[in-house]
């Protein structure tokens, strides 16, 4: 069994045994069937150098050492859990727990990717950071590490985004980042992560594309899933710490996939464990009003990836909708693809309205504004609460806070603040 | 013989160099695509390109890109692509068409949606020569490659100014048809200058194989052609053709038709000028 990639600081059980479901890609960057790098042969090398720099990275304690310093001292890390008393008695079912990604420094989840990954630019000498954003929150986390760490930083958004999200793009803007307006096809997070894509495959040599998510080609997939498998270890643990036991669901949204990789990981071979993954269900089950990729989905190539995707028959990527301009994306990483296919996580497909009921009910009851994101894992989960019985535990992934949506919810509503 | 093998080797014996334009199917309609092929294979193309429009092209600039998206928000289907092939090749036996090659330059998204080898089917039955699959690399391509030989179809792969030399020989080694030399670290679209290295590059990838070696990406016009003949046995003009296709759109077909197949034939010119000098 080679061991060569084990990281210092996650679970010791990324053996790729067949008895486990937590394993790294393969040498293709395949989970199972699922990821691969398909694309130019222009970013083929710097794949590979990037590939190798990670390895390295992965086994450097001081790396581990370095990264953790930032989380604790700079994010906030651990995010606590916090146990939802008023959800729970809606609920009427298990206990509500919610894993506080939205207290960590800039009010997400993306952060401890952001950081993870300056740092291996830095050691791979590029001192020039490019990223895309949807919802502004993965591009306010890496605007973040540049400033923290002097980098050059350009964020790639789409235009709709752009206008749904003003306060993150403001933000960015104020710590020194260049956000580029992306005007092509849907104006969403799929064209904002072709334009830095594109930018890449003229860059590589100075630059390091931060990828927000478990998606693109190997070995970004393993690389965002490991900075944010921290968000399940700690959960895992908190969990076993307050209630003596694991918990009996956990469950998180799904868009490219990086809250729900990194919380899932923790819990893959706890087989008694409940992974459901909520998706984005937009207006319902109509193309191009949903971006529910692994409900809804084939298998397909999408940003250098092999993976579920939504496209038409001739594999053209469909236009996607969703409230949050977070999930509003055609495809998804391909890890969550495996565990679909494994059968290890349920996914599940939740609506524009089922999430602005549960962003509703969130700040009512507990008074937590949560992300329109996150809100979709808090209306499935409130679902499966329901379902279990009062002696069971279900954990919530509350990815981030949701400052940033309150103008979009106030639009929606018709009113202007 | 394949096409693509007959053409260089006849290519070979004179002495001469490909011209390859790349056409966007479908852009600005399918009836004009065909006219163009025509048209430009009258007019001194050896080789036509033909880009199957895809939703996420990220290794092309905004020109490809653009017609990409022109053609599918027309509504362009792969099957109305092949179809056009398959009757264009039926129509116009005899004519120069007859003997030149065409190459499509497909996203693996499309070809694998359609399944590798009903993609392979439905290519070779319309007279496809060959495909570029540009987003597969060649550690991907093993499959692919096997089901486009068995159908008699060249699998052009890609060698880049970013790709290591182990790795370029590699490549070459299971490219068929010839090899397809990226001149920039970049996206398609026209440069006004191209790298310094890259006549040296080529020519060391040329001792590395004996397939022919055409370049593509960045090339504008007849001046950067007389500049590459004497080191690539083909030219490929993408962006330059398309973008000059988009600006001819509202002048109407034959008059659109009749532009791009002067500037296919001036770049054929300078080709045949700078033929003249080498072999002198």
């Amino acid at each position: 069994m080679s061991r060569s990639s084990s990281p210092a600081s996650t679970p010791d059980r990324a053996s790729n045994a067949s008895s486990t479901l937590a394993r790294d890609p393969d040498h293709l960057g395949r989970f199972g069937k699922f990821g691969g790098r398909f694309v130019p042969e222009t970013l083929m090398d710097a794949l590979q150098g990037l590939t190798e720099a990670y390895a390295e990275a992965r086994r450097d304690p001081a790396f581990h050492a370095e990264l953790d310093d930032y989380l604790k001292n700079y994010v906030g890390r651990p995010s606590p859990i916090y146990y939802a008393r008023r959800l729970t008695e809606l609920a009427e079912g298990a206990s509500i727990y919610l894993k506080r990604e939205d207290l960590n420094h800039t009010g997400a989840h993306k952060i401890n990717n952001a950081l993870g990954q300056a740092l291996l630019a830095i050691r791979m000498g590029k001192r020039r950071i490019i990223a895309e954003t949807g919802a502004g929150q993965h591009g306010v986390a890496t605007a973040t590490a540049c400033a923290l760490f002097g980098l050059e930083c350009v964020i790639y958004m789409g235009e709709e985004d752009i206008r749904r999200q003003k306060l993150n793009v403001f933000n960015m803007r104020t710590m020194g980042a260049t956000v580029v307006p992306v005007a092509t096809g849907s104006k969403t997070l799929r064209d904002a992560t072709n334009e830095a894509m594109r930018d890449w495959m003229g860059s590589s040599k100075s630059t390091h594309y931060i990828i927000g998510s478990v998606v693109g080609p190997h070995p970004f997939p393993l690389i965002v899933r490991d900075f944010q498998a921290v968000i399940g270890r700690e959960a895992r643990e908190q969990m076993l710490e307050r209630t003596g036991r694991l918990p009996d669901a956990v469950v998180a949204c799904v868009g490219g996939g990086s809250n729900s990789a990194g919380m899932f990981y923790a819990f893959i071979d706890d087989r008694d464990v409940e992974l459901i993954g909520a998706e984005a269900g937009g207006e319902g089950d109509v193309p191009g009003r949903h971006a529910s990729s692994l409900t809804r989905g084939v298998p397909g190539v999408l940003h250098g990836s092999f993976s579920y995707v939504l496209q038409d028959d001739d594999g053209q990527t469909l236009d996607v909708h969703s409230i949050s301009a977070g999930l509003d994306y055609p495809g998804v990483g391909p890890e969550h693809s495996y565990w679909k296919d494994e059968g290890r996580v349920r996914y599940e497909s939740v609506t524009d309205a089922q999430a602005l009921a549960a962003y509703d009910t969130t700040a009512r009851r507990e008074g937590i504004l949560p992300a329109l994101e996150s809100s979709h894992a808090i209306g499935q989960g409130l679902i499966e609460a329901a379902k279990l019985a009062r002696d069971k535990n279900l954990v919530i992934c509350l990815s981030g806070r949701g400052d940033k949506d309150a103008y979009e919810v106030a639009r929606l509503r018709g009113e202007t603040i | 013989m394949n096409r693509i093998d007959a053409l260089f080797q006849r290519l070979r014996s004179e002495g001469a160099r490909a011209l390859m334009p790349f056409l966007t199917a479908g852009d600005p309609d399918l009836a004009t695509t065909a006219s163009l092929i025509d048209e430009i294979t009258t007019r001194g193309a050896h080789l036509v390109e033909i880009g199957v429009p895809y939703s996420d092209p990220i290794a092309d600039g905004p020109v490809i890109a653009e017609s990409y998206t022109r053609a599918l928000k027309r509504g362009i289907k792969l099957e109305a692509i092949f179809d056009t092939v398959r009757s264009l090749r039926a129509e116009r036996i005899g004519s120069a068409l007859t003997a030149a090659p065409l190459v499509t330059m497909v996203s693996y998204a499309i070809a694998l949606r359609r399944g590798v080898e009903s993609y392979l089917d439905l290519a070779a039955a319309s007279g496809i020569d060959g495909l570029i699959v540009p987003d597969l690399p060649f550690e991907e391509a093993e499959g692919l490659l096997k089901q486009a030989s068995k159908r008699d179809l060249k699998l052009i792969q890609l060698v880049t100014p970013t790709t290591p030399r182990d790795r370029a020989v590699r490549i070459a080694a299971t490219s068929t048809g010839f090899v397809y030399y990226v001149s920039v670290a970049g996206l398609t679209g026209e440069r006004a200058a191209l790298p310094a290295e890259l006549a040296e590059n080529v020519s060391w990838l040329r001792t590395q194989t004996h397939l022919p070696i055409c370049i593509g990406f960045g090339i504008a016009g007849a001046d950067q052609i007389r500049a590459l003949a004497p080191v690539a046995d083909g030219l490929i003009v993408g962006s330059a053709v398309v973008r000059r296709i988009a600006a001819a759109g509202s002048k109407g077909k034959a008059e659109l038709v009749r532009e791009i197949g002067d500037f296919v034939a001036e770049l054929a010119a300078a080709l045949e000028q700078s033929r003249l000098s080498l072999n002198e």
